[in-house]
């Protein structure tokens, strides 16, 4: 079973690097970017899905600082 | 006094830690990360650099080596622990302190020398400075912006847990916030090297300022 996890800094969270991102973009010419948010893609294998939300409390996110969502791709 | 220093792959502050221990007149204890066992020493630094290359988040994976678990009971009987700079994100990610650290808001790697205050000398790791005393210690991290909720953040300021506060505040903290303490105020956690300035041969010795501060919070 493939799980897809998404983390991201929570709302309201400082994200220095949307904020670096952010910058970027109009340097390149990309205008109208209002935030941008910077967070992380973790794909995996695994038997079950029942202990995916705990992996996810316990080492992908830090949730003082951050939020997760996951999903089950295939 | 016996002071046990971790060695994680990737910490590269472990042998001037170990160094700056035997400075601050005690004796030095490596402690694998691997091995479950902190040998019967009296107190703990987990030192700076990158374990495990900082993979996922700057210790996240450093925090489910064998050794924390008696660290953790260490920590729970009262045991001294200090965390500087990547231990500091060690003991926050194993919840043995409060808050986390984040990308500092200039998004630079930080390698400076730095002004901060002791807040408080009722820790085991500040018993032996004076009240309000400054100290010039060195800085290298690229997360080392102090983040806590509000509530945890008044918290620890009415408790008096902010144990180092930086006079120019370099990444972004909270409050200005270099070091904080956990309820019992044995474990503390800093983002400043004490042990990079234990030699007057390195510049400066003042961060034995702090090293010593444990023989004197332990009464030894």
């Amino acid at each position: 079973m493939k799980i897809r996890v998404l983390v991201r800094p929570k709302a309201g969270i400082l994200d220095p690097q949307g904020e670096a991102v952010k910058n970027a973009l109009p340097a390149l010419g990309f205008e109208g970017v209002h935030t941008v948010h910077v967070g992380r893609l973790v794909e995996m294998e695994v038997e079950s899905a029942d202990e995916v939300d705990a992996m996810c409390r316990r080492l992908l996110s830090n949730p003082t600082i951050e939020e997760y969502e996951w999903e089950v791709i295939g | 006094m016996r002071i046990g220093v971790t060695v994680f792959p990737g910490s590269n502050c472990d042998r001037d830690a170990l160094y700056g221990v035997e400075r601050a007149g005690a004796e030095a204890v490596e402690l694998w990360h691997a091995d479950a066992d902190l040998k019967g020493v009296d107190a703990v630094i987990v030192p700076g650099g990158f374990s495990y290359g900082d993979y996922l988040r700057p210790g996240a994976i450093a925090r489910f080596a064998n050794i924390m678990d008696p660290l953790e009971e260490f920590a729970k009987d009262g045991g001294p622990i200090l965390g500087v700079c990547n231990g500091f994100q060690v003991l926050t990610e194993a919840h043995l302190l409060p808050g986390a650290l984040l990308r500092n808001t200039n998004m630079r790697f930080i390698c400076d020398r730095v002004h901060v205050r002791v807040e408080t000398v009722d820790t085991l790791w500040t018993a032996g400075c004076d009240p309000g005393e400054e100290l010039t210690l060195p800085v290298a991290h690229n997360e080392g912006n102090y983040f806590a909720d509000p509530e945890t953040l008044s918290r620890l300021e009415e408790e008096g847990r902010v144990v180092l506060r930086y006079l120019e505040n370099p990444n972004g903290s909270a409050n200005d916030i270099a070091g904080v303490c956990n309820e019992n105020r044995n474990v503390v956690g800093i983002m400043p090297h004490p042990e990079r300035v234990s030699d007057p041969a390195l510049g400066s010795d003042e961060g034995l300022r702090i090293l010593r501060s444990v023989l004197v919070g332990a009464g030894v």
